[in-house]
């Protein structure tokens, strides 16, 4: 049922674990499924320096996560906030149809850790790319179930 | 002991024993005649035919002709209960049944529910049983049917049939049990149960897969399921599916032979098996009663860790088992069976299932023993939900 890619990802996942001091942390949950999925960022500069996650999941939650970090990783906050789920899916070969919503949740950690990172800096001192992220993040809040 | 495969999803099904295959293999190529033909070769299928119904009115203790062969277990779930809720319509429309059956039985009674029958589901004890109690409190003169399983597919809970069925029958309701599970496994007796319906269901116990069988206790009315020809004595039609009835027939005898035998074993190697897993792994509880319970049947659920992604870690080790996790069922809700029985949600969430025939070995179960510890380990340091419970310590 799963690809290999997705296999992979699930027995040897990259970017396990928390991260020190980290200056954006998102989790999300699937309420129906139960499943949870939390993301550690460091960001320096408006680039992803590190990221870090764990999740309490299915494989495709597992290999979601861990896949989501590889995207991200080294990219700016709008590239990283341009993350789509069906990118996620589709670096991983592809998801069976049940399993697409655990692509989602990867896709929404990401964007909650990085919401969460926007929101930590005082309004007054972010510069005006990151105050335009804010007002779309505001546009189109991440759904937090976590 | 890397390439080996561990097979522990024996509740799903079992291994086909090479006798029962060489049992079945004549009536492909050699032996196919119609039973229900007068010539030579209808003759020698019928022989057959009747030969294996003695053998599982045998090993029920019931005559032949209360056995009657179905299609499979589901079939015999159906046609139990649509039967005998159909047929005496002036005594009502109430069923009852239990929480915890499997879904050839609740989602026969929920489309009876949708044709205007009132179902009753009784809840369980937090160990998966019915209590007698609780189905006297609801069995009412309206009462036709009272289904209640033999034994739990999911947590190995064996049900108290006999007082259950004693209780239907006060009240002259007809009492059916799925034993689906139970069959080949522990002793059946359904003289000693007191039941009126029985289902099983050959792949459960090293038969084919596609054959089941009925008991009708004699005088019990029962609506026909399957219309058409006059086979099974008018009462279930078609064709009789020869080479797989002498598959069944050979497995019950194969699996009455040396039943106690092989209980035996089986508990050992299952009690050895728990007993090592809560020794091993933290946070770890055991599903179901722990002694009205299967031998064959382990289920436990480890915190912090979802059921999915245990089966497939499993998997890579050559480990085959099951899990009632929301992530493996398709509709992402929990199993049934352990919501039924109290479970939250989040615990449900790690289930996992192992079961165990008499095929397994010892040390195929120190295996498990030496390979889950790990799994658990690594999935929990990667679950934000322990790092949650252990920053709390
Ligand atoms: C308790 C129970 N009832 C019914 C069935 C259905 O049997 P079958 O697969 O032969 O239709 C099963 C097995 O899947 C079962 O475990
Ligand atoms: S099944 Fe829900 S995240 Fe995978």
């Amino acid at each position: 049922m799963y690809t290999q890619q997705v296999m992979d990802h699930f027995m040897n996942p990259r970017n396990v674990g928390e991260i020190d001091g980290a200056n954006g942390v998102g989790t999300v949950g699937n309420a129906k499924c139960g499943d949870i999925m939390r993301m550690f960022l460091q960001v320096e500069d408006g680039v992803i320096k590190d990221v870090k996650f764990k999740t309490f999941g299915c494989g495709a939650a597992i290999a979601t996560s861990s896949m989501a970090t590889e995207l991200v990783k080294g990219k700016t906050l709008v590239e990283a906030l341009r993350l789509t789920n069906k990118a996620v899916a589709e670096a991983l070969g592809g998801l069976p149809p049940v399993k697409i919503h655990c692509s989602l949740l990867a896709e929404q950690a990401i964007k909650a850790a990085v919401e969460d990172y926007l929101k930590k800096i005082p309004g007054a001192s972010r510069t005006a790319e990151e105050a335009a992220l804010v007002e779309e993040l505001e546009r189109r809040p991440v759904l937090h179930e976590a | 002991m890397n390439n080996h495969r561990v097979y522990l999803d024996n509740a799903a099904t079992t291994r086909v024993k090479p006798e029962v295959a060489a049992a079945m293999t004549p009536y492909f190529t050699e032996l196919y005649g119609n039973p229900s033909s007068v010539h030579a070769y209808g003759r020698e299928t019928r022989k057959a035919v009747e030969e294996q119904r003695a053998k599982l009115a045998r090993a029920l203790n019931a005559s032949p002709e209360e056995i009657f062969f179905t299609g499979c277990g589901t079939e015999s779930d159906n046609w139990a209960i649509k039967g005998a809720a159909a047929r005496p319509a002036k005594k009502g429309r109430h069923i009852i049944t239990s929480a915890v059956e499997h879904h050839a039985v609740l989602h026969t009674c929920e489309e009876l529910g949708k044709q205007g029958f009132e179902v009753t589901y009784l809840p369980v004890t937090d160990q998966g049983l019915v209590q007698p109690a609780a189905l006297a409190a609801a069995v009412r003169p309206d009462t036709t049917v009272v289904s209640i399983m033999m034994a739990n597919n999911e947590i190995g809970t064996i049900q108290p049939v006999a007082e259950l069925a004693a209780i239907a029958h006060e009240y002259g309701a007809l009492f059916h049990t799925d034993a689906v599970q139970a069959v080949g496994s522990i002793p059946v007796d359904v003289k000693a149960l007191g039941v009126d319906m029985l289902s099983l269901s050959a792949h459960k116990f090293h038969g084919p897969k596609g054959i089941g069988a009925l008991f009708i206790k004699k005088g019990t009315r029962v609506d026909t399921f399957m219309h058409g020809g006059a086979q099974e004595r008018g009462r279930r039609a078609g064709t009789e599916n020869v080479p797989y009835i002498v598959g069944m027939g050979e497995a019950i005898g194969l699996a009455a032979a040396r039943l106690e035998e092989n209980s035996k074993r089986v508990r050992g190697m299952r009690d050895r098996l728990i007993d090592g897993l809560l020794d091993r792994i933290p946070e770890i509880r055991v599903n179901g009663d722990r002694e009205q319970r299967l031998p064959g049947n382990v289920n436990v659920s480890i915190r912090y860790v979802e059921g999915e992604s245990l089966l497939l870690a499993l998997d890579m080790k050559g480990i085959a088992a099951s899990s009632g996790s929301a992530c493996t069922s398709g509709s992402l809700d929990p199993s049934h069976v352990l919501l039924a029985i109290g479970l939250p949600h989040e615990i449900a969430h790690g289930s996992l299932r192992l079961s165990l025939s008499d095929e397994n070995t010892d040390a195929e179960m120190d295996y498990v023993l030496e390979e889950l510890p790990g799994i658990v380990a690594r999935l929990r340091e990667m679950s934000p939900l322990y790092a949650d419970a252990v920053a709390v310590r």
